[in-house]
């Protein structure tokens, strides 16, 4: 087990470093660093001093050196735009995003689970075939132009709903979340529901796909065969066993969820980590969406880290597999 | 004369069929997917013959007028124009920007299909064929960039690259390709192992001859699927990237550019100028999938009767 982790951690690092390599070529090789990293209302003097703080005027591999030293103290440049660490402003930002990301996950569970399990218990039922067309559109549909139109029908036509903005916000162990408020909660719920939608289509796939599978098995007709309530079997029996499934896949996507957000928090101008890199990207703020994209990379490579040791001791073939290649 | 009609149906029956003729019929058995495959064409029409058939140029300054702007759908324009889905915030017609849009995102989503296709075909094809540490190589590789989803890769590559319709469609090519080049290598796989293979390795035939006469016309049924798949993605992708405003320069608008000028108008109840773009982009991909949808039902041997 100890291997198994240790390796995976060594390869988990050596993707941080490559895609930290890829960062860097990108902004030092392929644009201009000068134009890419120095503000360009910069006066001479001024765009001499960071060229020598950066090292600009050193070679290649030390500028990479002081720019892996730096991102490990934390230090990824200042916004041209605020005037602060990069990092900061990201970390500002994250619980918004990482809010919208756990509501939508939440949602593609409650909802998709339940529609996925009685499309997979009667395939051949109207309703289980509406349900499944419905997730070839949650495939198909554009998130951005959903959540336009969602505001457009709950926010412009009907009213019920605010369109932009985080609302209300508490403090919950420190940290300013939406979902306690009414109006928070009012913010949250568009947003949300456009992320949610996605996933949602992918976890009534893979119920369905599950419970089709389960309920031929041995165990549920000797399930049967005792009298057990049907309500039990499917609650018990059938969702026990179409969890893993479930559980693995909407694990990996979370990292999806929050880098999808990008999307839904420009639509919804819901002000999390998304929202600031496309303002970032446009108004050519480089040390934000270089900041960023490390973060993101280094949260992907730790999502991926937890569900692979996770997968490994639900699944000990994985680990077998991997010490002896 | 009875009996000579009678054998000529006899005959008719038991004509031998192509496997071209029965991969249509298997196709046009499900109707959903006839229509949609008619819908694809009726698109792909549109997209090609465009500039012959919209009623107006949306590019053609002399024409567009801004005294046009935001009109509703189905109103005249003051020299007795009919712009049936209403006019966009410069005075374009927006049936016509419709029809240029999808030039524009079906030529950016298939020509990044093809591309990612042929590189990723080429290098999962290498990977399958010759084994070893090539393989491992590669598809750590593939490994790594699939663990990343697509936006966040896409996002990352146009931060670099910068904007312009080249540089959109060399994103999408590196986004795709791993997709391509894992289902090529893992059908591969499966055939390397086959007699004929061996047989045309015993006959001593060349690498090369091998790979791309032998081995890759028995991996294209898969790759024929993903293909469809892939296609919708890019076209969604890079209308979501268009619509963030880091995509499709504004001198090409492909329809996420489209949905993007008309969110300003949206708060206002002007909803046309977002919502038929966005019904244009849906009924492509939603046509696209339900195609591939099927392909994957006909060309799967294990459903075949």
């Amino acid at each position: 087990m100890s291997v198994f982790i240790l390796r995976r951690l060594l390869q988990s690092v050596a993707v941080l470093l490559i895609m930290s390599l890829i960062v860097f070529v990108g902004v030092n090789l392929i644009g201009d660093p000068v134009d890419m990293l120095i503000n360009p209302e910069a006066d001479q003097a001024e765009i001499a001093r960071v060229i020598r703080d950066l090292g600009l005027d050193r070679p290649i591999h030390e500028q990479y050196w002081y720019f892996l030293v730096n991102a490990l103290k934390g230090d990824l440049g200042k916004s041209f735009i605020f005037g602060e660490p990069a990092l900061k402003l990201i970390v500002q930002r994250m619980p918004a995003t990482l809010e919208l990301a756990f509501v939508a996950l939440f949602m593609a569970v409650v909802v998709g689970i339940p529609l996925g399990v009685y499309a997979g218990l009667t395939p051949e039922s109207k309703i289980s075939k509406a349900i499944m067309s419905a997730s070839i559109l949650g495939f198909s549909l554009p998130t951005f132009w959903v959540g336009l139109m969602m505001i457009m029908v709950f926010a412009v036509f009907l009213g019920w709903l605010p369109s932009t903005g985080r609302g209300e916000t508490t403090s919950l162990f420190g940290i300013q979340v939406s979902f306690l408020t009414l109006d928070g909660l009012s913010h949250l719920v568009m947003p949300a529901l456009n992320l949610a939608l996605f996933k949602m289509s992918l976890v009534i796939r893979l119920s369905r796909a599950g419970t089709r599978e389960v309920v031929h098995q041995d165990y549920i007709k000797f399930a049967r065969a005792k009298g057990i309530r049907a309500s039990r079997i499917v609650l018990v029996h059938v969702m026990k066993n179409i969890m893993i499934p479930v559980v693995t896949v909407l694990g990996l996507e979370f990292g999806g969820l929050i880098a999808f957000s990008v999307v839904t928090e420009t639509v919804f101008a819901w002000p999390g980590m998304g929202k600031l890199l496309i303002d970032a990207i446009l108004n050519l703020d480089r040390p934000i969406v270089v900041a960023y994209l490390m973060i993101t990379v280094l949260l992907f490579v730790v999502i991926n880290l937890i569900v692979d040791i996770l997968y490994s001791i639900l699944d000990p073939r994985v680990r077998l597999q991997d010490i002896r290649s | 004369m009875n009996r000579s009609d009678g054998r000529a149906g006899h005959i008719s029956e038991i004509r031998v069929e192509t496997p071209l003729q029965r991969f249509a019929a298997d196709f046009l058995e499900s109707r959903i997917a006839a229509v949609a495959l008619s819908v694809l064409l009726g698109i792909i029409f549109i997209a090609l013959f465009a500039p012959f058939i919209s009623p107006t140029n949306p590019f053609d300054l002399a024409v567009v007028s801004v005294m046009d702007s935001r009109l509703p759908p189905g109103s005249e324009s003051f020299d007795g124009v009919t712009f049936w889905l209403g006019t966009d915030g410069a005075g374009r017609d927006l049936l016509s920007s419709i029809f240029y849009g999808l030039r524009t995102s079906l030529g950016v989503g298939v020509a990044s299909g093809l591309i990612a296709m042929l590189i990723g075909c080429s290098i999962g094809l290498t990977a399958a064929y010759f084994g070893g540490r090539t393989d491992t190589l590669i598809m750590r590789l593939v490994d790594i960039q699939l663990s990343f989803p697509a936006i966040l890769v896409a996002l990352m590559l146009v931060t670099i690259l910068g904007k312009g319709v080249d540089k959109i469609i060399v994103a999408l090519v590196i986004v795709q390709w791993a997709y391509y080049a894992r289902t090529v290598r893992a059908s591969a796989l499966v055939e390397r192992s086959r007699e004929y293979v061996e047989a045309a390795t015993c006959l001593a035939l060349s690498h090369k001859r091998i790979v791309f006469r032998h081995l890759l016309p028995n991996c294209l049924p898969p790759l024929i699927v993903v293909a469809t798949v892939q296609t919708a993605h890019a076209i969604s992708l890079e209308a979501t990237l268009s619509f963030l405003g880091i995509g499709l320069p504004t001198t090409e608008p492909s329809l996420g550019l489209l949905i993007a000028n008309g969110f300003e108008y949206m708060l206002s109840g002007k909803y046309w100028i977002s919502f038929f773009p966005g019904i244009a982009l849906l009924v492509t991909i939603v046509s696209i999938n339900l195609v591939g949808d099927q392909l994957r039902d006909v060309l799967n041997p294990r459903l075949q009767k």
